[in-house]
């Protein structure tokens, strides 16, 4: 039991700062522009992608560093090229444009890499036994990504508020006009922000790409989660964000490990028209668990945890 | 003509339509594919009584479409093994009638907001049940989803809708009978007040009325028109799955109004058509097909958001007032120009799928506008480049001329509406 819950908190926290270094840009673009992008996790995937041909030619090393970059200046592109052009048409052209933008990421991917997923594999100087404990081991890819995720964390975290930049970025948050009187170009930052956004996004993809699987749907696996995680936090709070991103981890990881159904806890006689239910496990419920808490928390707090403001 | 004419004459020219339509397309494939169409038409109008009507940008709606479908199909095999007399034309009231039971339970948590918010739940919403359906495998099937066999039915004055022709007629009565009730409440004062609600919340509120309510009726209504159409798609294919409900039918509903235009009325009825019509043609020219839907929705969000409905329309007020004449020089100058972007781009495309998706010793010889293309060939892509370059560069150059144009037309226009 004890070993249970030292590895699912481990293994929730990790899917947790996964969750946080996309939902981190996705809710500071929110914010900001007032866009939902639903490319975000698009962009996740082709960082995934990325990496994986980076690797397969140079090395993993080389895709970390470059893979982000790459899909950071792409997402650049797109909000210079494209969302600025749909701006003038309303919020619902922007979150439609992105929308699409989604669609036609996914179907890129499949031209380019094939519907099956990819052999994006762990680096060998990587690949070995962090610990053991309780007679189970944990593997240190599995370390690296959570250090990579919290220093990624930290790095925003210190840019936001110790910086000029993040000074600006803060103020263009709540003030966009007063900022554009004080001289600074504000469709520029909206465009950096952007594309550091899509950047982060593309990070996770690197890292996340050789643990779990580099594959065309990944994209759509994550992206609707999201959505609940910068909801669930209230919409464009950073901290409500990362509390929502750990505790959604956290909530599915131990779902998954647990394997106890209706019919072990009450007897096996289903109560009428609950047949189905009743022998559902929890770890099968995991995948409904956030989208249940998305709409328990709509009904309920509709600011979502951190949030001040409804829409 | 009078007045009366006049407002009737579309109406039956549509009914017509539907009428003669299997006359003049009569085989098999264009018979299944404007069965489907008529489904897809139902839908989309649902769909736009939302976006279009009321303002509420919905990535969840296939729900009501998919749960309308699956307790219609329910019904049909409930009331086979029962020998009950229902026949298959009244099983869509029964779909329309589930879809508007969900409409209303879901409507209650999600139309207490507009906007975003609205899209973020209906989105939670949507992968709520169609995650869900892989636990109630009872109702839902499981991955093969539910199958029913609709000639067991009690037969409708000596019809059994075996053959493919009398399901289209089916279908087509009740599209005609749909359009005509959505169209009629577009002209009701609820109509007109959920297009305030959509313009100006505040102002609504301001004369009276609750804009959540509003909301929420307009959302039972267009969960009741999904339902319809779900319970005709499962008459039609005889089969339901989770597929239906999902995300991916969701985002087909939204591509087919969006592309067709939310401005107006006949803009689903055109998306549903052209979109059913690609998707069948496409999927069997083309492994990309999707991604053409997908850079076509674009397209259209960057450029047309009136949708082709609205592209339509703008001509057609040219044309009648007898100024459009004047955009034909610039159209004659920009058509090639578009023409060679967008040939250089398809063949690009379909290059970049026979290069990457080759087998090791066959070649990637794609046969393209009665030439054959290598994909491994250099020189191939240098063509397509090349056209997809010089088309973008002359359309852009001659671009300013077409604006122009419309300058001259919008200017002659305001002029004749002054004298």
């Amino acid at each position: 039991m004890l070993q249970l819950i030292t590895f699912s908190t481990l293994n929730g926290v990790l899917y947790g700062m996964l969750l946080f270094m996309m939902a981190s840009g996705l809710t500071l673009i929110f914010s900001m522009m007032g866009v939902l992008n639903f490319a975000h996790a698009g962009f996740y995937m082709l960082g995934a992608y990325f990496g994986f041909e980076i690797s397969r030619h140079i090395g993993f090393w080389p895709g970390f560093v470059v893979a982000p970059l790459l899909v950071g200046a792409l997402g650049a592109l797109v909000e210079r090229y494209g969302l600025r052009r749909v701006h003038r048409f309303g919020h619902v052209s922007e979150l439609l444009f992105t929308f699409g933008l989604a669609f036609v990421i996914e179907e890129l991917v499949q031209i380019f890499w094939g519907k099956l997923p990819v052999d994006y594999r762990i680096p060998p100087a990587l690949d070995f036994v962090a610990f053991r404990l309780f007679d189970t081991t944990y593997p240190a890819y599995r370390m690296f990504m959570l250090l990579t995720a919290v220093a990624m964390f930290a790095f925003l975290l210190t840019i936001l508020t110790r910086t000029r930049v993040g000074l600006i970025i803060q103020a263009a948050l709540t003030h966009p006009n007063m900022v554009a009187m004080l001289g600074h170009d504000v469709p520029k930052i909206f465009m950096v922000v952007f594309g550091v956004g899509a950047a982060l996004a593309g990070l996770a993809g690197v890292i996340a790409g050789p643990a779990l699987v580099t594959q065309p749907g990944m994209a759509n696996l994550l992206g609707p989660i999201l959505f609940v995680v910068i909801i669930v936090g209230g919409l464009g709070s950073l901290t409500g964000a990362f509390v929502a991103s750990l505790l959604i981890g956290i909530i599915q990881t131990f779902a998954v490990a647990m394997n106890t159904s209706f019919a072990q806890l009450f007897g096996p006689n289903a109560p009428p028209f609950l047949g189905d239910l009743w022998q559902v496990t929890i770890a099968q419920l995991a995948p409904v668990i956030p989208y249940l808490l998305l709409v328990l928390m709509l009904i309920f707090r509709p600011t979502g945890l951190m949030g001040t403001r409804e829409s | 003509m009078t007045a009366n004419a006049r407002f009737l004459l579309p109406w039956l020219l549509t009914a017509l339509a539907f009428v003669l339509a299997p006359k003049i397309f009569s085989s098999g494939l264009s018979l299944t594919m404007m069965s489907l169409m008529g489904v897809m038409i139902i839908f989309a109008l649902s769909y736009n009584m939302l976006l279009g009507q009321t303002g509420l940008l919905s990535f969840g709606h296939a729900v009501y479409f998919g749960l309308g479908g699956f307790v219609a199909i329910h019904a049909m095999n409930a009331a086979i093994r029962a020998k009950f007399d229902l026949p298959a034309p009244f099983i869509p009231l029964v779909g329309g009638l589930a879809g508007l039971a969900f409409g209303f339970l879901f409507g209650l948590v999600s139309t207490k907001r507009a906007g975003i918010v609205f899209s973020m739940i209906s989105l939670g919403l949507g992968e709520l049940v169609s995650s869900s359906s892989f636990i109630l495998r009872t109702f839902f099937g499981g991955e093969e989803g539910i199958a029913t066999n609709r000639t067991k039915m009690t037969p409708f004055l000596g019809y059994k809708f075996g053959p493919q022709i009398e399901v289209y007629y089916l279908v087509a009565a009740w599209c005609f009978v749909c359009i005509v009730a959505i169209y009629a409440l577009t002209r009701t004062p609820f109509g007109r007040m959920c297009n305030a609600v959509r313009e100006n919340p505040d102002r609504a509120e301001f004369i009276g009325y609750s804009p959540r309510m509003l909301r929420f009726i307009a959302f039972c209504f267009a969960a009741f028109f999904a339902g319809i159409a779900g319970a005709l798609a499962a008459i039609n294919f005889e089969i339901m799955n989770a597929q239906q409900l999902g995300a991916q039918q969701s985002g087909l509903v939204l591509l087919m109004t969006y592309v067709g235009g939310i401005g107006y009325f006949c803009g689903p009825i055109i998306g549903a058509v052209i979109i059913t019509f690609l998707q069948v043609m496409l999927s069997d020219v083309t492994e990309a097909w999707q991604l053409y839907f997908g850079l076509l929705f674009m397209g259209v969000v960057l450029y047309s958001p009136g949708g082709l409905a609205g592209w339509a329309m703008l001509h057609a007020q040219a044309l009648r007032r007898g100024e459009a004449w004047r955009l034909a020089p610039s159209y004659a100058l920009v058509a090639p120009a578009i023409a060679a972007g967008l040939v250089g781009a398809i063949a690009m495309i379909e290059m970049a799928i026979r290069f990457f998706q080759q087998e090791p010793g066959d070649g990637a010889v794609l046969r393209f506008a009665g030439l054959n293309l290598d994909a491994n060939a250099p020189a191939s892509w240098i063509a397509a480049l090349a056209l997809l370059a010089a088309g973008v560069a002359s359309g852009r150059l001659l671009w300013p001329r077409v604006n122009d144009a419309w300058g001259a037309v919008n200017l002659h226009l305001r002029g004749k509406a002054e004298a």
